[in-house]
């Protein structure tokens, strides 16, 4: 399957080794990965901070560039991010719209119809659970919120973990409770962010994980920013790159 | 499916002063108020303990219940067509409450219902009321209208009690006390509970015992009870109370005069519909298959019960959320908590860091909603930004109010009030404007992408070499920053796989 690789803003410019990995797993898979060149974000930090009309723009250039590559061959678009899917799948449409563009809507709502966060497309598309990884760590994972309820990937990236050679995964209690990210919810917010944050590295530590892995580049920096701050050892490393691993 | 909404409107922007009134309004931004919450260790504890309580005990009901979505759909599909029929429901339960012998009042406001109510309890001779648990009382600060002309409110539900004994303000919808553990509860009747045992022990039974003692003396010499109402069916006129503990059924029939205040939300077109929230209700709430007490009552019954009956039906920035296309879903809620006994950020700060009545994730959606978004101060402006949008609270609503969709409209709100208001954009809207623009030409975005990589040099050790200006050392208080990658992917993906698509 041809597949249009999605890398998110964040991912680009912060965590560009999750975007290799999830080249080289879909290309250990047999896929052929296009990088469409003038894709930017999505908008959703402007649509959640209050700045629609800016987002705009934003969503219908993802549009754009999006939709060419699916009419030139692309049978689906892929990001190694729940929560940037979840934008594109959520939020697009329902902004055009309230822009007055009815036109841009149905046209956002045909490309979300085709993009997938990474362990959908591998799960459910692509129909593979072992992606025929190795990687003799002791993991942990955090389900993101926006994989987790606007998503709705259940155990997709768990069932994936799963089938990963050598892997020693552990649960993290209350798991499904929110690591106090939530874009500039961290900083318009810290404190209160701050708070959840230490639940949520205090449920890391107690697994005795190596590694806290997640679906999402933007969470796993804001649990791997305080586990670093605390000197804990403990990794953030994203899904993709587990995946990838072979060693 | 699409439901018409009957009454299109647009958001109504601006100061509400003139609208709403009463305890909606906190005296400072979230942000401030909930840095006081965060340090209360004892606080947290609290709310740590009962918010996971209470969410187990109500996922355990709801997956006995095998139609809960559908009674989801229901329960929301009944608010949608009752919202866009508000007007012809209101006035067909005024005109069956007082073909019953009931009396209806309308309030536009809180000043406006707190001298209605005030004017009907002089009227009676009595200088004290007892009061069933009520949002809506609280909501137009109904006890301190009553205390200024010389009547004392009891409160009557047990935590209310508490919280009203305490000189303290509730913080939970559901639990007014959550805040609190037993030794303070204790500490509280001792010190405040007139002719109480002092030394009595912090044996929840002991309190409650204590309680109920007390109580029973101002239930009996009550003449005049203030209930607020869950729901009134228009088509028969009949309100209904939903409670666990008796109390408040003590004081619906045991005074001669009962004064109900009730939103004007909160009507329901038919006794079929009051069925699916009876279901919905208890369940979400308390995490009960059934509520212990449900009293329903319709106007007066000649020897039984109280002999006079007026309901107040309370506006108070209502229509000013109903004339929000997506707002006026909020005015949905039937005010069962669920939302924040799951919500991440209300377990941390507690309810009085919302500065509402209505604290937690509704109450950051239909605070705003009732008073206006200001785009100025106002501490409620601060409000919608009160979430990660992490979602618990959509999933867990009986009438599946979307509220992180609506968070993030009345954050669009909330700026574009500020620019109206303002010739100077805010550094953010200025930031914001910049990176959209950048983000808005790849060539651009790979360029800013190139100079962001540059910033890499100035973080050692994942802190900056220099401080960073405020709100971006928020981050750098608790987490290390990332350090941009010298390289980015698409600058990788051109040097190794050459110009792709």
């Amino acid at each position: 399957m041809k597949v249009a690789l999605f890398i998110t803003c964040l991912g680009d410019v912060l965590f560009p080794e999750v975007g290799k990995a999830t080249v080289a797993v879909l290309e250990r898979l047999g896929h052929e990965v296009v990088f469409p060149r003038d894709q930017t974000c999505c908008g959703q930090m402007h649509t959640n901070t209050g700045y629609q009309h800016d987002a705009a723009g934003l969503v219908r250039h993802h549009v754009e560039v999006f939709e060419r590559v699916l009419a030139d061959g692309c049978e689906a678009v892929v990001a190694p991010s729940g929560s940037c899917v979840g934008s594109v799948r959520h939020q697009h449409a329902a902004l055009a719209r309230r822009e007055g563009d009815e036109a841009l809507a149905v046209r956002a709502e045909a490309v979300a119809a085709r993009t997938f966060e990474l362990s959908e497309l591998l799960v459910d598309v692509l129909g593979v659970t072992d992606v025929g990884a190795a990687y003799p760590h002791r993991v942990t994972y955090h389900p993101t919120c926006h994989s987790l309820r606007l998503l709705g990937v259940g155990d997709r990236p768990l069932r994936l973990l799963r089938a990963v050679r050598g892997i020693d995964l552990v649960e993290l209690p209350a798991a499904d409770s929110c690591c106090g990210f939530g874009g500039t919810f961290s900083i318009k917010n810290a404190d209160t962010s701050t708070a959840m944050l230490a639940d949520k590295m205090s449920s890391v530590l107690a697994t005795r994980a190596e590694v806290v892995t997640a679906g999402d580049a933007s969470c796993l920096m804001h649990i791997g920013g305080g586990l670093s701050r605390l000197r804990t050892g403990v990794r953030p490393v994203h899904l993709a790159e587990i995946l990838a691993s072979t060693t | 499916m699409s439901t018409f909404l009957g009454m299109p409107g647009v958001p109504v922007r601006g100061p509400a002063a003139d609208t709403a009134v009463g305890h909606l309004t906190g005296d400072r931004p979230f942000p401030a108020a909930a840095r006081d919450s965060l340090a209360d260790t004892q606080l947290r504890r609290n709310l740590a303990h009962a918010t996971s309580t209470i969410r187990a005990k109500r996922a355990a009901v709801v997956t006995e219940v095998p139609d809960w979505e559908a009674l989801r759909d229901a329960g929301s599909a009944i608010k949608a067509d009752t919202m866009a029929r508000l007007p012809e429901l209101l006035e067909q339960l005024e005109a069956n409450v007082v073909a019953r012998g009931g009396t209806v009042h309308w309030a536009r406001d809180a000043a406006e219902a707190n001298r209605i109510v005030t004017d009907l309890v002089r009227a009676t001779g009595a200088d004290e009321v007892v009061k069933v648990k009520s949002m809506a009382t609280q909501e137009i600060g109904l006890n301190e209208a009553l205390e200024a002309v010389g009547v004392t409110a009891h409160e009557t539900d047990l935590a209310e009690l508490i919280v009203q004994l305490g000189h303290d303000r509730p913080s939970h919808i559901l639990v007014p006390a959550i805040h609190r553990g037993r030794a303070e509860i204790r500490e509280i009747f001792a010190l405040e509970m007139p002719g109480v045992d002092p030394s009595l022990t912090d044996e929840p039974a002991v309190l409650a015992a204590a309680a109920r003692t007390h109580l029973r003396q101002v239930f009996l010499r009550a003449r005049v009870a203030v209930s607020g109402a869950n729901f009134g069916v228009a088509e028969t006129g009949t309100l209904t109370v939903v409670e666990s503990e008796g109390n408040g059924r003590m004081c619906l029939t045991l005074p001669e005069t009962l004064i109900t205040v009730m939103g004007i939300e909160k009507v329901v077109p038919s006794w079929r519909d009051l069925e699916v929230f009876l279901q919905l209700l208890p369940r979400s709430s308390t995490g009960e298959r059934m509520n212990p007490y449900t009293s329903t009552w319709t106007g007066v019954t000649p020897g039984d019960g109280p002999q006079e009956f007026h309901l107040v039906l309370l506006d108070n920035g209502r229509t000013r959320a109903l004339a929000d296309d997506l707002g006026r879903t909020a005015l949905h809620c039937i005010r069962c908590s669920a939302c924040l006994n799951v919500c991440p950020v209300y377990e941390r700060t507690g309810g009085h860091a919302y500065g509402s009545t209505y604290p937690g994730p509704i109450g950051a959606i239909l605070t705003p909603l009732l008073t206006g978004l200001t785009g100025g101060d106002d501490p409620n402006d601060s409000l919608p930004y009160a979430s990660t949008l992490c979602g618990a609270c959509y999933d867990v609503c009986p009438v599946k109010i979307n509220i992180p969709e609506i968070l993030v409209q009345l954050r669009a709100e909330h700026t574009e009030a500020h620019a109206d208001r303002h010739r100077l954009p805010t550094a953010e809207a200025a930031a914001m404007k910049a990176v959209a623009w950048s983000m808005a030409d790849p060539a651009r975005f790979a360029r800013a992408g190139r100079a962001a990589a540059l910033a890499r040099h100035g973080i050692r050790r994942g802190k900056p070499l220099l401080p960073l200006p405020p709100p971006l050392n928020g981050w750098t208080a608790s987490r290390d920053a990332p350090r941009p990658s010298a390289e980015s992917f698409r600058d990788w993906w051109a040097r190794t796989r050459g110009p792709s698509s």
